[in-house]
């Protein structure tokens, strides 16, 4: 358990901004959320500011923006840490690649998830989205980018050992993530209510399994 | 099965194999095709756009089966790390990309006459858009590790994780009652009249020939390849 503390503090120390000046070491939790703020302003330059239209496209404007910005810190995810040889580290002391994974996950989704869930206030005004829309959007929100982030993962690591990775892991996380988008951004149209428990089933069963295929596709990139 | 472990005995069973599925798969899927689009009655509300089905289906029931093909190898290579698994799994992306893309393409042309409509984002339509966008990212993954000389277990773990989807397009027609109509083929009874039935089965069974062809003459193509490559490193190695 305490392992777990230690690998938690570290991840967040690394992922998030504070005593390591601004956004963390990795470059940081501000990236994605800059650009989730620049595509949601990029999409009333794209369709004119036809504030109707704008309202009622806004939410699902911001679950693209939320699925793009989830893309943008996987390659420093993981990567630094294997090519260091901290996972190897971790495996000579039995602490399973598993349970790094995991603990990742988790730092991760704390860097990301409720950050972004408050940069989608300034993002639903560029938008004007209404206030009951807005509460739909941030639950849905709550309910989607864990799963985001365990899909974030597993690509990660599954790219980790690859050069070309980073390129690859939009290609890779788009299709994985689009039952998420269409059952989050679902949720917003009339008699979509079941769409955020349909998101958060989706988000359950993708939190389960990261950790068994983000770490075998570690020790994969190990034996390479 | 770990007797076809030694490539050797898989190829010379492959080397005869390969034709004649092709050979096979050509005629029955010929003959099914010319029979449905020149003999097969039109039908009572779609009229003559009936004869796409002979080949919209066999391609969905293929595109789905190619996904299918490509995680089961990858259990077998995860679990018993058999080498031809890899390459299996490998050679089952592309035809299976392709039947998915025969699939969407045929099922717009048919819906336009159909349906008054190209598209629409129904649940089917959808997940199979979806399934050849994983096609599209196993191949790429699948090359760059190639490429980089990574480990083969990591496409077949996004196989895996990607076969989720498959379930998902199984039942899509179920969950999102919408355009697309349900399945008119379960396991013991069909809702088709035989006279659409029998030419669909036996084309369906004549493209599942064509894919096993298509897979084998690839597995054969990837293993060429690694021998060749073997081969030079011996060569430098010796020089």
């Amino acid at each position: 358990m305490s392992a777990v503390l230690a690998l938690l503090k570290r991840d967040l120390a690394l992922l998030t901004p504070g005593a390591h000046g601004g956004g963390g070491r990795r470059g940081g939790t501000m990236l994605p959320l800059l650009f989730f703020l620049a595509v949601a302003m990029l999409y009333p330059f794209a369709v004119g500011p036809d504030a109707p239209l704008l309202a009622r496209t806004g939410g699902g404007v911001i679950w693209v923006a939320a699925l793009l910005a989830a893309i943008l810190p996987l390659d420093r995810l993981l990567a630094p840490d294997v090519e260091q040889g901290f996972f190897d580290q971790w495996a000579l002391r039995g602490i399973s690649e598993e349970l790094v994974v995991a603990v990742r996950m988790i730092a991760h989704w704390l860097s990301f998830g409720p950050p972004l869930m408050l940069a989608t206030l300034p993002a639903a005004a560029l938008l004007g989205i209404d206030g009951a829309t807005l509460r739909i959007v941030e639950l849905g929100l709550l309910a989607g980018t864990p799963g985001l982030a365990a899909i974030g993962i597993i690509i990660a690591a599954l790219t980790v050992s690859l050069r070309s990775g980073a390129a690859l892991s939009g290609l890779l996380v788009i299709p994985l993530a689009v039952p998420l988008l269409i059952f989050g951004a679902g949720s917003l149209s009339t008699g979509g209510e079941g769409g955020l428990a349909l998101t958060a089933a989706i988000s359950l069963a993708l939190i389960a399994a990261a950790p068994f295929a983000g770490g075998a596709a570690i020790r994969a990139a190990r034996e390479g | 099965m770990h007797i076809f472990a030694n490539p050797k005995r898989f190829l010379s069973l492959a080397t005869w194999l390969t034709p004649m599925c092709l050979v096979i798969g050509l005629v029955m899927a010929g003959g099914a095709l010319a029979y449905g689009l020149l003999y097969a009655p039109a039908d009572r509300l779609m009229g003559e756009t009936v004869r796409i089905l002979y080949i919209h289906v066999p391609a969905a029931w293929l595109g789905m089966g190619g996904w299918t093909t490509i995680a089961v190898a990858s259990i077998v290579e995860l679990v018993w790390r058999h080498p031809l698994a890899t390459i299996a799994a490998r050679a089952a992306a592309v035809p299976g990309a392709v039947f998915t893309a025969i699939c969407l393409i045929t099922g717009s042309i048919w819906g336009r006459p159909t349906w008054g409509t190209w598209w629409v984002w129904d649940g089917r339509l959808t997940s199979m858009l979806i399934l050849l966008f994983l096609y599209f990212g196993y191949i790429a993954l699948a090359g760059a590790v190639n490429r980089e000389g990574a480990s083969s277990r990591i496409p077949a773990i996004f196989g895996i994780v990607g076969a989720i989807n498959i379930p998902i397009i199984n039942r899509s027609v179920v969950w999102w009652n919408s355009l697309h109509q349900p399945p008119s083929i379960t396991l013991g009874k069909s809702a088709i009249d035989p006279a659409f039935l029998w030419p669909l089965l036996i084309a369906a069974v004549g493209f599942s020939f064509i894919f096993g062809g298509v897979v084998l003459a690839r597995m054969r193509m990837i293993l060429a390849d690694i021998q060749t490559e073997a081969r030079l490193r011996r060569k430098a190695l010796a020089a």
